[in-house]
């Protein structure tokens, strides 16, 4: 049967399991949208800025596990994407971004809403294509999704010209996708699972340290089963929250520059550290020369380049998490069984008790309201089963901290890149991901105006996300390195000039609610889950609070300020 | 000074893949010190030889990072390897008078031809590996070197002895 590429594109994506997508139309894209209109089982939704979108679709595929799609329009259009997808390739996560592209005949003549998107995209997707001929078509959109979602997933963009959208061709529609320099290793090698299992086996003070690796191939209950069947303290990274039950017992807290006293003084402990879909990042590991500096260091991972990258590790282990951990569990069966919990006591007493030294806590205040209150209040009253999304600063601190994540893929944040105005259109895709649940954007003053705009969007759809604004007037997470390190020189950071989001809430058609006391914050919060509508609540809170503890940059983790 | 790498990649042979390799050295501040890259006997394949310097860790993740690029189908470390490198110069160096003989001299020493001649030039073809080159190249200079174009390094593996 002949079709035209925008045909194509929709039977793709029909081929591809998508149901919805995040897009804004425009001049190169009108054949696709035109097409939209005849393509009943994909939900569109109009986001009212283009870099929503992408968020959205990024949020989107964090709370289902599928592939998120983004559809944007050549020139700005695209160029207003970069940023969500920067953020989806420093995070992971799997999107294909559709950009309309001008004709391939006027492709670089400066044409009208031209932008050589493929080149701008490149060092921060998987991978890009520019599509020129429509044959190719069918083909190439199947390979971007099995790019996305394979291996270490990520983002990738599919530049579509418009005369490819219009051009008439007989599709083949591939089933399967052979790219012969693409081949994940998914399987561990099951030496090195050996060595790392006997390593781990003879440690005296071993800590799993968790990245989103962990979320990211669902392997959740691999972890439970390794950690709690040998007694190892679990850390994670921001991104690796959620991975394992927040609420227990071997549960250490985040490490890190804003990590608990007690994880990251038992990573500075560690005689073994068995690291698990995470990356060494700067903000995990402080100084680097004195991360872990007594632990040997097992490395998971099934990107290659990440083993190795900042830390010399002793056993690397290149493989999918979920895989290797269920290798080392089997293992670990066939081995003699031991009474763990009596041959770990001593160090799990130890980390007990550097978490009764230092517990995360707060100056309680009676007239005015802390922000780590708000998130404990909200922790309560979902009791912690919440969708939640964090735009970036002290809230998305605050957030790791006092939110107790029980469950996987329950927070979004863009936590490599570290997007403001991240949050909210993120909200908005994992709405539309789990439609029933209760989905909670904490935001910063700062951070939520970034995107506002999608405050139509949500109200259009009937999306009931709750935004709960941490409101104390500052950009506060640089305020708060202008007071320590800056000698409270506060340039720039002072936003007092801000709207009234009540008031901005009502004019979007959504439901506004405000506290001003600690003794509002509960029945604000509780008004706003029942609301089947999108609710802004905003918290008025402490403006000088800090985050604490918190590793100065560069510094080793030891040397951590408390408050 | 930091160790030579000699680093072969081979890759699909389509629009823009060049720019994905150069742009990950860029982008994340390794060193390229020389770059060839011409299609081989496959014409769907390419075959870029870059040489780049960095300690064993750099030039690990150098790899490692080349290998995720989805055009990659192959990256070889030749330095880790019995190869041979070869690179040619095309070097117009003055000859006047009194040092017309003496740049023959040189030349024909190193077994450079000479492409081209004028009153008070001569060019050469050198060919050679990276130390005779610079070999050539310093002595040359003594004589008033005009102008330098150099192909960069290229590489391949030694067969293996039976």
């Amino acid at each position: 049967m002949k079709l035209n590429g925008a045909q194509i594109l929709m039977k793709c994506l029909e081929r591809e399991g998508v149901k919805h997508i995040f897009g804004y139309p425009g001049g190169a894209v009108i054949d696709i949208y035109d097409e939209l209109t005849r393509t009943p089982h994909i939900k569109h939704f109009l986001v009212r800025h283009e870099q929503a979108a992408v968020h959205a679709a990024d949020g989107y595929a964090r709370a289902s596990s599928k592939v998120g799609v983004a559809l944007v329009t050549s020139g700005p259009g695209a160029t207003n994407t970069v940023t969500g997808i920067a953020s989806a390739y420093m995070d992971s996560i799997p999107i294909v971004v559709f950009t309309g592209q001008v004709p391939t005949a006027l492709i670089g003549n400066d044409a009208f809403q031209e932008v050589d998107i493929v080149g701008i995209t490149r060092p921060c997707t998987k991978h890009n294509y520019l599509i020129k001929d429509v044959k190719d078509l069918a083909q190439t959109i199947h390979e971007a999704f099995h790019i996305a979602r394979s291996g270490r997933p990520g983002p990738v963009l599919v530049d579509l010209p418009k005369d490819v959208q219009q051009a008439i061709t007989v599709p083949k529609f591939p089933d399967t996708v052979k790219i012969k320099s693409y081949n994940p290793t998914y399987h561990a090698n099951p030496r090195q699972v050996a060595r790392a299992l006997d390593m781990i086996l003879q440690a005296r003070k071993p800590v799993l340290y968790t990245g989103g690796g962990i979320v990211l191939s669902d392997s959740s209950k691999e972890l439970y089963t390794f950690a709690t069947a040998l007694q190892i303290p679990v850390t994670s990274t921001l991104m690796g929250l959620g991975g394992f039950p927040g609420d227990h017992p071997l549960w250490m807290g985040m490490l890190g520059m804003h990590g608990t006293y007690c994880a990251n003084m038992a990573v500075s402990q560690a005689d073994v550290l068995i690291a698990v879909g995470a990356r060494f990042d700067d903000r995990v590991t402080g100084k680097l020369s004195e991360f872990a500096p007594h632990a040997k260091i097992i490395h998971i991972d099934i990107d290659p380049s990440s083993i190795s990258k900042n830390v010399v590790v002793d056993v690397p282990i290149v493989g999918d998490c979920r895989d290797t951990l269920r290798q080392l569990n089997e293992l670990l069966e066939s081995k003699p069984a031991r009474d763990w919990p009596e041959v770990r006591q001593a160090w799990l007493d130890t980390v007990k008790q550097w978490d009764k030294d230092h517990p995360l806590t707060y100056v309680w205040d009676d007239q005015v309201i802390k922000p780590q209150f708000v998130i404990e209040k909200l922790y309560e009253l979902t009791r912690g089963e919440a969708y939640i999304t964090t735009e970036v600063g002290q809230n998305q601190m605050w957030a790791a901290q006092f939110y107790k994540f029980k469950y996987p893929r329950r927070l979004m944040t863009s936590g490599g890149l570290g997007v403001m105005g991240y949050g909210f259109p993120a909200a908005m895709g994992v709405q539309v991901a789990q439609p029933d649940a209760c989905v909670i954007d904490i935001a910063g003053d700062g951070s939520i105006q970034m995107n506002i705009q999608e405050m139509i969007t949500v109200v259009e759809n009937n999306l009931p996300v709750k935004i709960a604004i941490l409101n104390n007037s500052y950009l506060g997470m640089v305020r708060q390195w202008q007071q320590i390190f800056y000698e409270r020189r506060y340039s720039h950071t002072d936003i007092h000039a801000a709207p009234d989001f009540v008031k901005l809430a009502d004019a979007y058609g959504a439901v506004g609610l405000r506290a001003t006391k600690p003794e509002e914050v509960e029945p604000v919060i509780k008004e706003a889950l029942k609301a089947p509508r999108p609710v802004v609540m905003d918290f008025r809170v402490e403006r000088e609070e800090c985050v604490m503890p918190m590793v100065p940059a560069g510094k080793a983790m030891h040397e951590m300020l408390l408050a | 000074m930091e160790p030579r790498h000699t680093i072969s990649i081979w890759v699909d042979n389509i629009p823009g893949v060049l720019s994905r390799v150069t742009g990950l050295f860029s982008g994340r501040g390794f060193n390229i010190e020389s770059l060839c890259v011409a299609e081989t006997i496959d014409p769907e394949v390419s075959r870029i030889t870059i040489v780049s310097t960095g300690d064993e860790q750099i030039t690990e993740q150098i790899i490692k990072q080349l290998r995720k690029l989805i055009n990659i189908i192959k990256v070889v470390d030749l330095s880790e390897l019995e190869h041979v490198e070869r690179e040619m110069v095309l070097v117009r160096v003055k000859a006047e008078d009194k040092s017309r003989a003496e740049v023959l001299r040189i030349a024909d020493i190193f077994r450079c031809r000479v492409v081209d001649v004028s009153a008070n030039t001569y060019t050469l073809e050198i060919t050679g590996n990276h130390e005779k080159i610079r070999a050539v190249l310093d002595l040359l200079k003594n004589h008033g070197v005009q102008e330098v174009a150099r192909t960069g390094t290229l590489a391949i593996q030694r067969s293996k002895k039976e």
